[in-house]
């Protein structure tokens, strides 16, 4: 009987002012509490795995660096990589360290951005501008170094489009150590200021299990002492070479991850640091002729966590199949995790937490008008019984 | 001029719908807020509902889910209004126009539900916000 009591249901979304966005929850609340939350997406699925494949080889980087404009070095590297792999192609030197550095820049943007994005949430304007601000720099470099401020498209297969050119590192360099000091400033007002403590502290806590369980990446993984980073366990570009650390916080609430993202800044910088000083001299990309038939993965640490791409080729010019995973898709589940007992104002920031982008998650399930799933596995294998047992009749 | 467009043209206060674009539009949208750009400073200010807005900043491809939804926010928008329709994808839905979920280009949906629509097109992959701040400033002045 208690079951068919109603319980209210606040819907936030699909348009709304919180993020840019769109995505529709729906958190079950009882008073202020949220008991369950619901999260419907797929308003931003654009069918780019499906797209990819009427691309050629070298077409796709420049779509898949618009599957998402924050991680838009990140997916194409590992794509790249993927058909790198098929190919047998080794890049040159110096644009793994290109690569390196344009993926750095790219985190250090991306996480200022959530940092800035957080503050608004919660109703501190001053370090959404701060952080803005101290973030444009990063995309000026960007700039310069692609031509483009986002979506900068700048890896192919075999290398690197753009080179870092000499010239610019002096100015680079310059802009990071400003930059360090900016961000120093801004790590210590964030972690000093009591009002952010009290607000962000013990405020929608993942714990280490659940981390596990729902299998997180990223920030939200090292945000609850869960160390994993593909830079480290699986490098890729240069980042064998250089010296740097993985942060990891253990307390798994959203000032954890806030402080992780900080600090990840700096690692960051110190990463840009290094590749710029070793900087082989070279060229930036090797031709490449053609694909063989095979399949790879390829996977590269995005400012959100495992960004995983799967290949597979016949031969031809085209990739036969393409499949992309973002590190969206797995920490957006957990929000079930870290949603449910909170009250509804604390809710926004744990949502915004994850940093989730869903226009990289986006998938498609085809729903008929009873609201039932029309192809799961099931249904699939009874519509092929219900063949089988036609075609027996006809037969017979 | 009627009192309605000469009201429209100062401060104009714009409401950001996403209809499936990769964010970094959006990004840069919100990228003319800050110090840099800081467009508040000219009385321009994203408000939370469209029934509060006297512009639409419409981004992205219009995928199936989201143009039902573009056709219901636009009918909201107090009238008259002005639809910016910002990105390349937004204006000719770029580099996804074979996808199978693309509905757009969205100056095809607005028009639909409005004939009259005013729109104002900013191109560009991501456009800057220095051009975007142009697209507005060159739309609000010839209308
Ligand atoms: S126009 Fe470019 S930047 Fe804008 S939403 Fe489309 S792909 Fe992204």
């Amino acid at each position: 009987m208690k079951e068919s009591i109603k319980k209210p249901v606040l819907a936030v979304g699909p348009f709304h002012p919180l993020q840019e966005e769109m995505e529709f929850f729906q958190l079950t609340v009882d008073g202020e509490i949220v008991t369950d939350i619901d999260v419907r997406i797929s308003y931003n699925h654009r069918g780019i795995e499906k797209i990819s494949e009427t691309l050629q080889f070298d077409q796709v980087p420049y779509l898949v660096s618009r599957i998402c404009g924050i991680c838009s070095a990140s997916h194409p590297l590992a794509y790249v990589q993927a058909v790198e792999e098929i190919a047998g192609i080794t890049p040159p030197e110096r644009a793994l360290y290109v690569r390196t550095i344009i993926n750095e820049l790219e985190r250090i943007h991306s996480h200022m951005l959530w940092v800035g994005l957080a503050g608004h949430f919660i109703g501190y304007d001053t370090v959404f501008m701060w952080a803005w601000k101290y973030r444009e720099p990063v995309l000026d470099l960007l700039e310069e170094i692609t031509g483009n401020r986002n979506n900068y498209g700048n890896v192919k297969i075999g290398g690197c489009r753009e080179d870092v050119p000499n010239e610019i590192i002096g100015k680079m360099l310059k802009e990071l150590d400003a930059l360090e000091k900016k961000t120093d400033m801004l790590t210590k007002a964030v972690l000093d200021d009591p009002v952010l403590h009290a607000r962000l502290k013990g405020v929608g806590i993942l714990s280490y299990e659940d981390a596990v369980k729902y299998a997180v990446t990223g920030p939200t993984a090292r945000g609850s002492g869960v160390a994993i980073d593909v830079r480290r366990d699986d490098p890729y570009a240069a980042y064998a070479d250089l010296d740097w650390n993985v942060i990891t916080q253990p307390e798994g609430d959203v000032f954890a991850k806030a402080v992780v993202r900080l600090l990840e800044v700096f690692e960051s910088i110190k990463i840009i640091r290094q590749a710029a000083k070793k900087l082989p001299d070279g060229p930036i990309a090797v031709e490449v002729k053609e694909i063989p038939a095979g399949e790879a993965v390829g996977h590269t640490e995005a400012p959100r966590g495992e960004t995983f791409h799967y290949v597979r080729s016949d031969g031809g010019n085209r990739p036969v199949r393409h499949k992309v995973r973002a590190p969206s898709f797995v920490n957006v589940p957990s929000f079930k995790a870290s949603c449910i007992g909170e009250e509804i104002p604390d809710v926004t920031i744990t949502l915004a937490a994850v940093d989730p982008c869903y226009s990289c998650t986006e998938r498609l399930a085809v729903i008929d008008e009873n609201n039932k799933i029309v192809h799961d596995y099931e249904t699939l294998l009874k519509l092929s019984r219900e063949k089988t047992a036609k075609m027996k009749k006809e037969m017979l | 001029m009627s009192w309605k467009i000469w009201s429209l043209k100062k401060s104009p206060w714009v409401f950001h719908v996403n209809v499936g674009a990769c964010n970094n539009c959006d990004i840069e949208i919100v990228n003319c807020l800050t110090p840099k750009f800081d467009i508040e400073r000219f009385g321009m200010k994203l408000v939370g509902s469209p029934r509060h807005a006297d512009a639409l900043l419409v981004t992205g491809v219009g995928t199936r889910q989201a143009v039902v939804r573009l056709r219901e926010v636009y009918r909201q928008t107090s009238k008259p209004c002005v639809v910016f329709i910002i990105g390349a994808c937004a204006c000719g839905t770029g580099i996804f126009h074979n996808g199978y979920h693309v509905a757009g280009p969205v100056d095809k949906v607005i028009k639909e539900v409005d004939p009259n629509a005013i729109i104002a097109y900013v191109p560009g992959c991501p456009p800057k916000p220095e051009a975007i701040i142009s697209g507005v400033v060159k739309a609000l002045s010839a209308i």
